[in-house]
């Protein structure tokens, strides 16, 4: 197996997505190459520190703030009459039409 | 080598109880919702638009349209992806508002082939935890992600950080699940690339990129 090769399932080998005889092929590639093993490894802890990480955390204060406004405006928007408005779009949101300018 | 696998699923009976009576006006059975999925919802808004006030506004548009279109739901996929499909949409909307100048697309596929090529090879030791404090490291790692572009760091955030399944992201995103992967592993390369500029194990040097 070539590096290439190995890279291509990474992300399948990391999510154990693949089938027995992939995975023993992979290991036995990361056995002897050196830099495959670096890269899987360091590959794993990227994405554990970004799970441990707690990057935007909701603060307390501003989480009741929030729930307070969007609970208001709930309110707002059941007095108003529920499902008046046309936001077809909002639920099945379009991301293939965005624009590319 | 131990694999990395995503977290569970939840028990969905009690939220589409909740769910069920938000849809019938109840307010209070909808603020249940707020309650359990805000904080991702606020996380996933603030990796889009790396901005706070954006994150806010997000925050409560994507609810308050999720509760007026709640009669949408058919509950074929799970409250929360479809809440987080419309919390990303809103934050891309917010994203293109704010760079108009840049192109903001999922749809952004940019694939040269070499952004997968491994340059930096070397071991991450001691731990970042040891070589940083909890700030420093916070800040590297938001400076790391900002710098990917947004389609790469939608899926890597929604796969990686709040543990949707990859079919649950595609759901999520309307992308199909080979996108998802070939953006995922292009986030997960990318991201691992400039870490390492960090984090690599220092031999005489500072260790400083």
């Amino acid at each position: 197996m070539k590096c290439s090769e190995f890279l291509k399932e990474l992300t399948d080998y990391l999510d154990d997505r693949i089938d027995a005889p992939t995975k023993a092929e992979l290991e036995e590639h990361l056995h002897w190459c050196h830099n495959c093993y670096v890269v899987c490894n360091t590959t794993k802890m990227t994405i554990e520190i970004y799970r441990d990480s707690h990057l935007y955390e909701l603060p307390d204060d501003l989480r009741t703030k929030l729930r307070s406004a969007i609970v208001s405006k709930c309110h707002g928007s059941k007095d108003c009459g529920p499902h008046t408005h046309d936001e077809s779009q909002a639920a099945t949101p379009t991301e293939k039409s965005t624009e590319k300018s | 080598m131990e694999t990395i696998q995503p977290k569970l699923d939840e028990p969905v009976s009690e939220e589409l109880m909740l769910v069920n009576a938000a849809r019938g006006g109840d307010v209070g059975a909808f603020e249940q919702l707020v309650k359990k999925y805000d904080r991702n919802v606020f996380r996933i808004a603030n990796h889009i638009t790396q901005n706070r006030e954006d994150a806010e506004d997000v925050v409560q548009d994507a609810f308050l349209k999720a509760f007026q279109n709640l009669g949408q739901f058919q509950g074929q996929s799970k409250f929360y992806t479809w809440l987080v499909r419309i919390a990303v949409n809103e934050a891309l909307m917010r994203l293109r508002r704010r760079r108009p100048e840049r192109m903001v697309s999922l749809d952004e596929d940019i694939n040269t082939g070499e952004d997968t090529i491994p340059r930096e090879v070397a071991d991450w030791s001691p731990n970042p935890e040891q070589l940083y404090n909890q700030s420093e490291l916070r800040e590297i790692l938001q400076k790391t992600i900002q710098g990917l572009p947004p389609s790469f760091r939608t899926v890597f955030v929604l796969r990686d950080v709040e543990g949707l399944s990859t079919e649950e992201t595609a759901d999520a995103l309307n992308l199909s699940i080979p996108a998802v992967k070939s953006r995922l592993l292009r986030a997960r390369l990318q991201l691992r690339e400039r870490l390492t500029k960090y984090f690599k194990k220092q031999r005489g040097g500072d260790g400083q990129p």
